[in-house]
């Protein structure tokens, strides 16, 4: 768009963590009056380049320049000297002071005796009413807010403090189609006043309602820089998810196309309309006996938050679940399992392995939580578990008295698979049990599950990779937003393509619906999306 | 001005339920219902002294309340340094170790002969030194605020110890006495006179000072931003590190001045003094409405706190029938319900 | 072969836990002796063929650190602390001087057991008090124990009236202070204790429950532990050890005095665990090093005195020994002694949101 120089310009960044490479020599630039949205699936170092470029990690390789300065920043104070300010997704504002405050908090006007409240008070109205807020009580509470507001109150203070280059993380998760709308309203006022923004979202229709430029990220390294209406949404998912996973198409066998009449066959687990605020819409969902059913959509699409709602490990808020015909009332991971339930968590390092403890213990961890302290498993017992899932699973090193920290996390993966298997499950929930792990790993787990269900064990996978969850299941639950919005009765002739048409035009007309691209209060020609590609998508979609 | 609405507050009692004072009350506190532990502190101190009067009678005379004040200054600087620290999340449990050993030791050195203003400073500094250690560990190395306080505490119980085990006794004609010398105020009849000692002036002082840092200082407002979440405060650009040391250090240093303010009171000092009264300095200020987890609360509320329970010991001295050593029991007792009341408000706000 | 052998073993020896704390009781014994050749020797009494000298002294003084150092470390092992220890020790004392008292009969037997099982299940309510405020109320375990610590005092002086307390009793005297195959009943109890707390604890699967809680909570529930009947177990268990320290160290002297009977234990406890290499953040524990922890304590307790410092300096210096031993736990001093690789990246107040994503990229 413009000639001139970037504010932000990242070069061949790099960051190492210990083990992983978060980020391999990434180039990033972010230009006045754009909005600039950074893509890429989970771990792709998306937040790992924010961090930073925020100050909030230092990198090991690269260079920054914002406004044609190179800087070092020493934490977040430094970056926001610079003009700096972020938005994160879980609003980082503090609830027990009040709005204005909040606005103004380490720039408080100061008088004579100290903090002068009626002008900080005054400055926290008038940046507020920048972004049509004026009429906020600076006075009240932040907590007297809802999320969405409290976003843009956080914007509010960025604004403040004179932000020139404003950072919104995920800002939207949380929020409802209006207030989407209320929040791009005020992103394109800013955007016009010469802001630069830098936007993250899982929501594809609206990283194209209100981007002018993607970066894309994959596994740490940049995939490329685009104009958003020069991008069609195929390109954009398919560059996310990436091609490498032709060295799997070797393993296509795996899926079982069975003739099920769905409608006769009890199934093992009946959900009707669960749901639970602010992550997951109300749901009905059936899993029947030795099926794999697959749950399709991005991150931040309700799919693990549905399947946390199965186990126990949110509780409910509405909906009821039947399990074998009964009905149950699951409260806690602990009933999950008493119930033959079993959920593999994404978050393997804060979720799921216990660091300090050996393979075995792990291992069987969750078999002798659901026995109680009194009654242990004998060596033998323990013995037999371990080495039947340590040899099924290929675990290395085979040693199961190492401390699973020090394994590899696909090996710590497989731990966790045999953890489960243990308990013995009817129903096994896999959420991302191949993410993050080498090609090998990924195809051993993958048979895994696959004779699991010749077993008769009901499974779950949840995978951003799509191909997988099509070379997999049986059945895809495809979720978006936060809600199911399709299932399809897996075949020969179903693709990855298919399921991502699905989601990409449910976008579009989500979208359109809610009023996100609203035509006539698009300033912005760039802004919004390709009126062209509207029908086409559509079109696949039906 | 909402740092302002608890003193606002104060008149609610007195005034008549239907006047526009109670109007404007209700008001201020349905804008921010976190003034409504602290109301009920000042409701409870008006409610004791009510029970008092009219259980045992001469509470609500001139002397009754000065002793109050004057019994009671070293606990309300107490429970100001606390509030600080509580307002962040953290805790001090280094407090009565701390005005052991500083009062041991300025004892000590006041009657080897020492110029008395050089053994005040020192004092106030034996406690900025604590506090100092306390931050850093907590601050810099991670230590979990209770632990490290915790060694503290057991650390300068021990260096008193080491100095002296036997009560030391302040030289008559020692000028820190001078700081706890009753001066009449106003003269009422027989010996109901309005009394005040240096040292209640300098709790005064404290408080005033405190309540200015807290309500009117862009440190006061980090140390609420702290305890409403420490990393938010961080992403905002706060002064997050600096501030956490300092209530510690502020601890501390208020921790030796209270250690001065009682020192000069008794004439004595001994390495067991101040034994249990990190829980009376944490009671204090719970009961005033602070909030345990951080993030809310009033210096003024503290300070309300403090007077119930010196109210407390006095009411129990009155009657006579309830064994002193029973003391400690309703202070925990008294802590522990507040501190569940306070588990309880949680609990119902997030559901 | 052999030197190979031999370093790994030795190497292996270094690097438990408890290594240092055993190197520390040798190098303060071998001060004692330099002072005083004869300080190890161990003599017979002719009279009764009871061991007599410093190190059954050294033994007999152990034995109450033993009982609340274990269960210390089990509390810390679960993340949490147990403050009110010392305190819990001065009401089981008092109630079983009371008790004794009262019931005066200085040969019964059953007035001991009387006075030991009134004094521990008093012990027990207050460890469930504990329990319940952490396990299902979730208070924070430091405020929950810190009350019970001040109160439990007041409530030894409440039960004893304020008064130091004696009494006489014969079996309760003679498990302080007798000898059985010429060792000190005390110290034989409190092993027997600690071994059986130990097998229950390592043979059942408490210990490993314990551990995965005091790692990492969220994963322990996801993994389907329910951590609530757990930890009230723990606080429980902490408080019915330290009402056996407290009859042992009130059936000494015969007598409970309500403000010095197991004043600053929790500090003993405390310093125990730590030096037995249990995380004061919780999590792995070990009922081994908390067993040398322990004699650590009553050998440097009796050091002191023997070497004739002023015992009154004791505390201070486990106080510091506390904080150095904190200190070496801390990843930022750790990272100074594995200074060669490269400084941590992550800022030192990690945004714990921040923290966890990273590692999923």
């Amino acid at each position: 768009m413009t000639e001139a120089l970037p504010i932000v310009e990242m070069r061949d960044i790099s960051i190492e963590f210990p083990g992983v490479k978060a980020l391999d020599g990434v180039d990033f630039r972010l230009f006045q009056g754009e909005v600039h949205a950074l893509m890429g699936e989970n771990g792709a170092g998306k937040s790992t380049l924010i961090k930073a470029l925020t100050g909030v990690y230092r990198i090991d390789g690269g260079s920054i320049v914002v406004a044609g300065q190179e800087r070092q920043f020493n934490g977040t104070a430094d970056a926001q000297h610079a003009g700096i300010s972020t938005v994160y997704q879980e609003v980082n504002l503090v609830t027990n002071l009040t709005i204005g405050e909040n606005v103004m908090l380490g720039h408080e006007v100061r008088g004579t005796f100290g903090v002068n409240w009626k002008a900080t008070h005054a400055a926290a109205t008038e940046a507020l009413a920048r972004l049509g807020l004026g009429h906020l009580d600076t006075h009240k509470p932040l907590s007297t807010l809802s999320i969405a507001m409290q976003q843009l109150v956080a914007i509010s203070r960025a604004m403040a403090i004179k932000a020139k280059v404003l950072i919104l993380d995920e800002p939207t998760s949380s929020l409802d189609a209006a207030e989407v709308e209320g929040l791009f309203r005020v992103m394109r006022t800013l955007r016009d006043e010469g802001v630069a923004i830098l936007f993250v979202s899982h929501f594809l229709d609206q990283v194209y309602a209100i981007s002018d430029r993607i970066t894309i990220l994959r596994n740490g390294r940049y995939e490329g820089e685009y104009l958003a209406r020069e991008l069609d949404r195929h390109a954009l998912i398919s560059t996310m998810i990436g091609k490498d996973l032709n060295v799997l198409s070797s393993l296509g066998g795996n899926r079982r196309v069975e003739e099920r009449d769905y409608a006769a066959e009890e199934p093992l687990l009946a959900a009707k309309g669960i749901g639970r605020r602010g992550s997951i819409e109300p749901t009905d969902l059936d899993i029947h006996p030795g099926e794999v059913v697959g749950f399709a959509g991005l991150l931040g699409s309700g799919r693990t938050e549905l399947a946390r709602l199965l186990y126990g490990a949110d509780r409910l808020d509405e909906g009821s679940i039947t399990l074998r015909g009964e009905h149950v009332d699951i409260k806690n991971p602990g009933d999950g399992l008493g119930r033959r339930i079993a959920f593999s968590t994404e978050n393997r390092r804060d979720e799921g392995i216990i660091g300090d403890l050996t393979i075995r213990e792990n291992m069987i961890l969750a078999v002798q939580a659901e026995r109680g302290w009194a009654r242990p498993m004998s060596r033998k017992e323990q013995d037999e578990i371990v080495d039947r899932y340590v040899s099924a699973l290929n675990v290395r090193p085979a040693d199961p008295n190492r401390l699973i920290k020090n394994l590899s996390g696909g090996n710590q993966q497989k731990v966790l698979l045999g953890r489960w298997l243990a308990t013995k499950p009817d129903l096994l929930i896999l959420d991302e049990p191949t993410r993050g792990i080498d090609v090998g790993a990924k195809a051993e787990i993958q048979e895994a599950v696959a004779r699991l269900a010749e077993d008769g064990v009901s499974v779950v996978f949840i995978s951003s990779e799509l191909e997988e969850v099509v070379r997999l299941s049986e059945r895809i639950v495809v979720l978006k937003d936060h809600q199911k919005i399709g299932e399809i009765v897996n075949g020969p002739d179903v693709t990855a393509q298919q399921v991502v048409d699905v989601i990409a035009a449910h976008g579009v007309d989500a979208a359109a619906r809610s009023g996100i691209i609203d035509a006539e209060d698009d300033a912005h020609p760039t802004a919004s999306t390709d009126d062209g590609q509207l029908p086409e998508l559509t079109e696949e979609h039906s | 001005m909402t740092a302002l609405q608890s003193p606002r507050l104060e008149p609610q009692v007195e005034a008549s339920p239907h006047s526009r004072l109670w109007e404007r009350v209700k008001r201020v506190v349905a804008s921010n219902p976190s003034v409504l532990p602290t109301a009920a502190a000042i409701v409870i101190f008006i409610g004791m002294v009510i029970y008092g009067e009219v259980a045992y009678g001469r509470i609500v005379q001139y002397n009754t309340l000065s002793n109050l004040l004057i019994n009671n200054a070293h606990l309300i600087i107490l429970a100001v340094a606390m509030t600080f620290v509580i307002l962040t999340g953290g805790i001090d449990l280094s407090v009565g170790s701390v005005i052991a050993l500083s009062s041991v030791a300025g004892v000590m050195l006041s009657n080897a002969g020492w110029n008395p203003w050089v053994v005040i400073v020192l004092m106030i500094l034996i406690g900025t030194a604590f506090g100092l250690a306390s931050g850093i560990l907590i601050q810099y190395f991670n230590v979990q605020p209770f632990i490290a306080t915790l060694a503290m505490m057991f650390l300068g119980r021990g260096l008193a110890s080491l100095l002296s085990t036997r009560p030391e006794r302040l030289a008559d004609d020692s000028p820190i006495l001078w700081l706890g010398e009753q001066l009449k105020v106003i003269d009422g009849e027989k010996v109901n006179d309005v009394v005040i000692t240096p040292g209640v002036i300098i709790a005064v002082l404290v408080v005033i000072v405190a309540f200015f840092v807290l309500h009117r200082t862009r440190t006061g407002r980090t140390v609420y931003a702290i305890g409403g979440s420490e990393s938010s405060s961080s992403l905002m650009g706060l002064a997050v590190p600096r501030t956490k040391v300092l209530v510690y250090v502020i601890s501390g240093t208020l921790a030796g001045v209270s250690a001065v303010v009682y020192t000069s009171r008794l004439g004595i000092a001994q390495n067991i003094t101040g034994i249990g009264w990190e829980l009376d300095a944490i009671a204090a200020t719970v009961i005033g409405g602070t909030l345990l987890t951080g993030g809310y609360g009033y210096v003024l509320g503290s300070v309300v706190g403090a007077l119930v329970l010196g109210l407390m010991n006095v009411l129990i001295t009155r009657d006579g029938g309830i064994p002193p050593e029973m003391t400690t029991i309703i202070t925990g007792g008294i802590l522990l319900v507040f501190v569940l009341l306070q588990r309880l408000v949680l609990m119902r706000r997030r559901t | 072969m052999s030197t190979a052998a031999r370093s790994t073993w030795l190497h292996d020896l270094v690097r438990k836990p408890f290594f240092w704390g055993v190197v520390a009781i040798i190098a303060l014994l071998l001060l004692n002796v330099m002072k005083d050749p004869t300080y190890l020797a161990i003599s017979v009494n002719p009279d009764n063929g009871n061991l007599v000298g410093n190190l059954v002294d050294i033994l007999r003084a152990s034995a109450p650190i033993l009982m609340i150092a274990v269960g210390m470390s089990l509390v810390i092992a679960t993340g949490g602390i147990d403050l009110s220890v010392g305190s819990v020790m001065a009401v089981s004392g008092a109630v079983a001087m009371v008790f004794m008292k009262d019931a005066g009969q200085s040969g019964s037997l059953g007035v001991a057991l009387g006075a030991i099982g009134l004094a521990l299940a008093v012990s027990a309510v207050l460890g469930v008090v504990n329990g319940v405020l952490v396990a299902y109320i979730g208070l924070q375990p430091f405020i929950s124990t810190l009350i019970m610590m001040l109160a439990g005092r007041g409530i030894a002086k409440v039960i004893t009236e304020g008064q130091n307390t004696s009494a006489t009793n014969d079996p309760f005297r003679w498990l302080a202070n007798g000898f059985v195959v010429g060792l000190p009943v005390v110290f034989l109890l409190a092993l027997a204790i600690v071994g059986l707390v130990g097998l229950v604890v390592r043979r059942s699967a408490l210990g490993l429950m314990i551990e995965a809680i005091g790692i990492n909570p969220k994963a322990s529930r996801m993994a389907g532990i329910r951590p609530s009947g757990l930890l009230l177990t723990v606080y429980v268990l902490s408080a019915v050890l330290a009402g056996i320290a407290g009859i042992m160290s009130v059936g000494t002297v015969m007598t409970v005095d309500v403000s010095r009977t197991g004043y600053q234990m929790e500090l003993d406890a405390i310093l125990a665990v730590v030096i037995g290499g249990t995380s004061l953040s919780g999590g792995k524990f070990s009922i081994g090093g908390a067993v040398v922890g322990a004699l650590l304590i009553a050998t440097l307790d009796k050091t002191v005195v023997f070497l004739g410092v002023s015992s009154s300096a004791t505390p201070a210096f486990k106080a510091i020994v506390i904080v150095v031993l904190c200190l070496l736990q801390s990843d930022r001093v750790r990272g100074w002694f594995v200074q060669r690789r490269k400084p941590p990246k992550e800022r030192p107040v990690p945004n714990a949101v921040a923290a966890r994503e990273e590692v999923s990229a």
